[in-house]
């Protein structure tokens, strides 16, 4: 990239950031529009009005970016703690005085307006993480330089999950992508995989099946090693450390989790089928975009993803109404704008001089692919049901917001990159 | 550098899970819009509809296995707005006999609830228009015939107890997602309590129409189909022979009779009167019927006296006062109080007989003073420092005897009752009160007021020496063996058993030479009391409460018949009728059950 020769505040902004940003947006306006549009009776569904106030909400984050680029960029650097430090106080606020909407006390009420502090915890802990990381406190040797980042990460999680928000307090679990990029042993984030899959395989089948499994497997690699002695400790321990996490995966998905948590699980395993609820979302969702085929139906022809085939279809689920329309041509499209997003953010991360910088851009492209994977494997049902919006797409001002102001003030980082300023 | 060359390392690790995701949904969505051809069929031109099944809510049988409830199948003709643009409206005009402009109402109205999801065009359709519309539907694009199914009461009783069936309200259906617009609940009675075993569960079937309204199959062949569970049926205590029974002996008569088993808490019959026929309050006439019965403001029909009407109890509260007393050992079965009949004070006797007398003579002849002695003892009881102490002692064990709460039978809008509290006493009479302000509660009049059915609780609890299990309807739900929890509420009387052995020897006295021979039998031994509660809004009403046989008490009964007169002339016959039917299916004083049947007390008493 040349530099721009005016000295406008554009100076120097990575261009394909900006457009891949406002290609984005513009593809979340108009599949909103076609979301509620109805070309027989538009007036009479309240929601009708959703497209409209999305527009609002791109008017005010288009003027949020010229402030964020007016802005000097030490500034983000230096009151990283503080910003991190109101938002935290914000999330214990609506805790006592939000307000409850969809079943989650995750809302301040502002005249007409409803805002979710939660959405703006993401971009303060992402700062708070760029500063401790980047800072000369950190010393990897120290045990508490690695406890200290999963405390920024974790208030800001647990506050969220007593909310009842527990999409939004997953998120959290994308920096260790974050952390993993900085260092961290690539054998943790074995773990954590190796984790998931013993979670989804107890969850799946009985769990003494299971350990039988798990032993005889224990048996065969027992085998094939019973000549170094050193492995055998080792084999013994990573059975039973599996077998009690089995019981307890086990234990806790009867004990902990509530019912309508354990449909939702079991429908996305296959274990029950149930249209009328969870898994009628998941499987109108999958006819819908089942139904778009190669090319789509056009805009505005969608059938499924109006009214109440699928419920959400401007927040949650507005992958639908872009897979009903568009077909398998549009998701191609919008597949490829944001893994081209991610790529060039960690691109740019990469090229930064300064280390708050890079951590901070990885921890945008984190949560950005975070949302993305979760939100979109949920509509083809890949993933269970979990409620968070897909970037820049979905209907919604604060999610639009607080996504924009994580990448913008990425942006404004690498536009000065090279002054320092 | 290998610490440049890991960390660039890790770069690429991150872009490949980002890539390799984005690659995985690819193919994931490609399968599902491309090689998945089960998607293909549903054409441009098809649309799915969804076919709600609703499930037939669970039948109600009586303790014999009779039915009280039934199902009958109906139709809806329904309708989705969006593809009904180029229906053929005369054709359906004519076949509902609808004007043009009822067409376009209706079609409105169903418009604005949803231009894509169906509503009900004509509801309850009967066969012979279904059997028309069957030929026709291939013109009536988004039409359908939705089959349903709304109750049906063969015998036409019981209408107080089964309650009815109404549309589901919009403030409901916000608070409970699993009703939709048109759905059904049970709006009172055990259609309301017994709601959600009764109801079922709704299915739903996606159907493939094509541009000619024509079913052209099941979605991916039913693979997202559910089907319709069948509500649980109900298996009641009642004796439908004895609810019928008691209806007719009720009838053109404000009151209620209500019948239990005591040992079980079951009821056996639950009469409000005047009642109404259950089978008006169904399908297209029910608003109209309702509206017509809620204006009788004379007999009220919907009024469900028997646990929503509150009287004073009456003559028929003198055996909790004696149980009290014997409880709290002011007096025992040898204590003898004088009686100087109309001159007594400060209550009068309304019978002759001789004195003094003691306890069992005493509810025999249903005695004021000596009842008013006894209370007055209680109030007086040395132990305790004040009267407040006493009083709270006393409005204990009225308690635990069942009054002053709900008794939380499975029936909705059950009332409490009221037994007055030492509090109401010091607010009503600034706390300067003593056993004269409050003499009336002696003889069961005065403040205190209880429901029939917590009489006809107190009747079986005198029977059962001390203890009751709620009155309930409905022994198990589903199957016999799943029983309702009423089984496990035993309450016990805070009153020795030995003290209601002396009670029930006082009432088997009533009938036998007492104040209620009228309701002797000669191969029954009834033990009962009768009550005349007077009444400042009119004529006094007539209770009676007792039970049968004697010696091993099968049911207990409780009647009111407002503003009738007094208790022995009418309750007394008309629950001794009741108990032979039930007992033995027959009864030998037909002349009264003739006399009872054709008797008229609706409009004012006929003596004072
Ligand atoms: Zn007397």
């Amino acid at each position: 990239m040349a530099p721009e020769k005016n000295k406008s505040i554009f100076r120097n902004v990575d261009k394909t950031l900006v457009l891949l940003y406002l290609a984005l947006v513009f593809i979340g306006w108009i599949n909103i529009y076609a979301a509620v549009h109805n070309t027989d009776h538009s007036s009479i569904f309240d929601l009708s009005q959703n497209y409209g106030k999305q527009l609002l909400w791109i008017g005010t984050s288009l003027i949020i970016v010229v402030m964020i680029l007016l802005t000097d960029t030490r500034f983000f650097n230096v009151f990283a703690y503080g910003i991190y430090g109101i938002v935290i106080v914000v999330l214990i606020g609506v805790l006592f005085f939000g307000k409850e909407i969809y079943g989650s006390k995750s809302w301040f009420q502002i005249g007409g307006f409803a805002l979710q502090p939660a959405e703006f915890g993401k971009f303060a802990t992402n700062l708070a993480i760029a500063k401790y990381l980047s800072s000369i406190d950190f010393d990897k040797k120290k045990k508490l330089s690695k406890f200290i980042p999963l405390v920024i990460i974790g208030i800001p999680a647990i506050l969220i999950l007593l909310q009842n928000d527990t999409g939004s307090a997953l998120v959290y679990a994308s920096f260790g992508l974050v952390f993993y990029r900085e260092g961290m042993p690539a054998y943790i984030l074995a773990i954590i995989a190796g984790l998931a899959v013993l979670t989804i395989m107890a969850l799946l089948i009985n769990q003494f099946v299971l350990m039988g499994c798990l032993f005889a497997l224990a048996v065969l690699i027992f085998y094939f090693y019973r000549k170094q002695r050193k492995v055998w400790g080792f084999i013994i321990a990573l059975f039973i450390a599996s077998s009690a996490y089995i019981s307890t995966v086990d234990y806790a998905f009867d004990h902990f989790l509530e019912p309508h948590q354990q449909t939702r699980i079991n429908v996305l395993l296959g274990k029950k089928i149930d249209i009328k609820k969870d898994g009628y979302n998941v499987n109108q969702s999958k006819i819908a975009i089942g139904s778009g085929k190669l090319l789509g139906k056009g805009f505005l022809k969608g059938t499924q993803t109006k009214f109440n085939f699928v419920p959400k279809q401007s927040t949650d689920f507005i992958f639908c109404t872009i897979g009903e329309e568009w077909g398998f041509l549009g998701a191609l499209v919008l597949i490829s704008l944001y893994i081209s997003l991610f790529v060039r953010i960690v691109m740019i991360a990469e090229r930064q001089r300064t280390d708050f910088a890079r951590i901070y851009g990885y921890g945008v492209a984190s949560i950005l692919f975070f949302h993305f994977a979760i939100n979109i494997g949920m509509t083809i049902g890949l993933i269970p049901v979990i409620g968070i919006p897909l970037p820049f797409l979905s209907y919604g001002g604060s999610s639009l917001w607080a996504f924009t102001i994580l990448l913008f003030i990425f942006i404004k980082q690498d536009s000065t990159r090279l002054s320092g300023r | 550098m290998p610490v440049r060359f890991a960390r660039s390392d890790r770069k690429l690790l991150i872009l490949a899970i980002f890539i390799a995701t984005g690659f995985i949904y690819l193919a994931r969505i490609f399968y599902l819009q491309v090689i998945n051809k089960s998607y293909a069929t549903s054409a441009n031109n098809n649309v799915l509809r969804y076919v709600t099944q609703y499930p037939a809510r669970g039948l109600i049988y009586d303790r014999n296995g009779k039915v009280l409830v039934v199902n009958e199948a109906v139709y809806d003709l329904m309708v989705v707005p969006r593809e009904a643009k180029h229906a053929d409206t005369a054709q359906i005009c004519s076949l509902l006999g609808l004007s043009k402009e009822d067409y376009i109402k209706r079609m409105e109205t169903a418009c604005k609830y949803s231009m894509m999801l169906p509503s009900a065009f004509e509801k309850q359709i009967s066969k012979e228009t279904y059997g028309y519309l069957q030929e026709k539907l291939y013109r009536l694009q988004g039409f359908y015939v939705q089959p349903r199914t709304i109750r049906k009461y063969p015998r036409a009783v019981a209408a107080h107890l089964l309650g009815y069936v109404g549309e589901v309200t919009p403030g409901y259906i916000e608070k409970n997602p699993y009703y939709k617009q048109g759905d059904y609940i049970g709006v009172n009675g055990l259609e309301r309590t017994y709601e959600k075993e009764l109801r079922g569960i709704k299915g739903m079937k996606i159907r493939m129409v094509d541009v000619h309204n024509r079913d052209v199959g099941s979605f991916e062949k039913g693979a997202y189909d559910t089907a319709a569970v069948m509500g649980s049926d109900l298996y009641t205590g009642i004796d439908l022979d004895l609810q019928e029974y008691g209806e007719q002996l009720l009838a053109n008569k404000k009151g209620s009779a209500i019948a239990i088993e005591p040992q079980t808490g079951e009821i056996l019959c639950f009469i409000s009167s005047p009642t109404y026929d259950p089978n008006l309050l169904v399908g297209r006439v029910r608003s109209k019927n309702f509206a017509q019965l809620n204006n009788d403001s004379i007999t009220k029909p919907l009024y469900n006296r028997a646990i929503m009407g509150l009287y004073p109890p009456g003559s028929t509260f003198k055996m909790a006062v004696d149980l009290v007393g014997l409880q709290m050992g002011v007096i025992t079965p040898n204590t003898y109080f004088s009686c100087q009949g109309p001159e007594s004070w400060p209550i009068k006797c309304t019978h002759y007989h001789g004195s003094p007398l003691n306890v069992y003579s005493a509810i025999e002849q249903s005695c004021n003073p000596f009842h008013f002695q006894v209370f007055k003892a209680i109030l007086n009881d040395p132990r305790y420092s004040n009267i407040r102490d006493r009083y709270d002692v006393w409005y204990k064990h009225l308690f635990s005897m069942g009054f002053g709460h709900s008794l939380k039978t499975d029936l909705a809008y059950e009332l409490n009752g009221y037994i007055p509290t030492v509090n109401f006493y010091d607010k009503t009479y600034d706390k300067r009160w003593n056993t004269m302000t409050v003499r009336s509660l002696s003889i069961g009049q005065g403040e205190i007021l209880t429901t029939p059915v917590q009489l006809v609780n107190y009747a079986g609890m005198i029977a059962n020496r001390g203890f009751y299990y709620p009155p309930h309807v409905v022994r198990s739900v589903g199957n016999m063996k799943n029983k309702t929890p009423f089984s496990t509420r035993k309450n016990i009387s805070s009153i020795d058993a030995a003290h209601y052995d002396v009670i029930k020897k006082g009432m088997e006295l009533v009938v036998e030479r007492g104040t209620a021979t009228a309701a002797k039998l000669d191969n029954i031994a009834i033990a009962g009391k009768t009550g005349t509660v007077q009444n400042p809004h009119g004529g006094d009403h007539s209770l009676f409460i007792g039970y049968a046989p004697a010696g091993n008490p099968k049911i207990a009964i409780c009647v009111v018949i407002e503003n009738a007169g007094y208790g022995s002339t009418y309750a007394a016959p008309i629950a001794s009728l009741m108990i032979e039917k039930y007992l033995m299916h027959t009864v030998t004083h037909k002349e009264n059950e003739e006399r009872f049947k054709n008797m008229n007390l609706l409009y004012g008493s006929r003596k004072k």
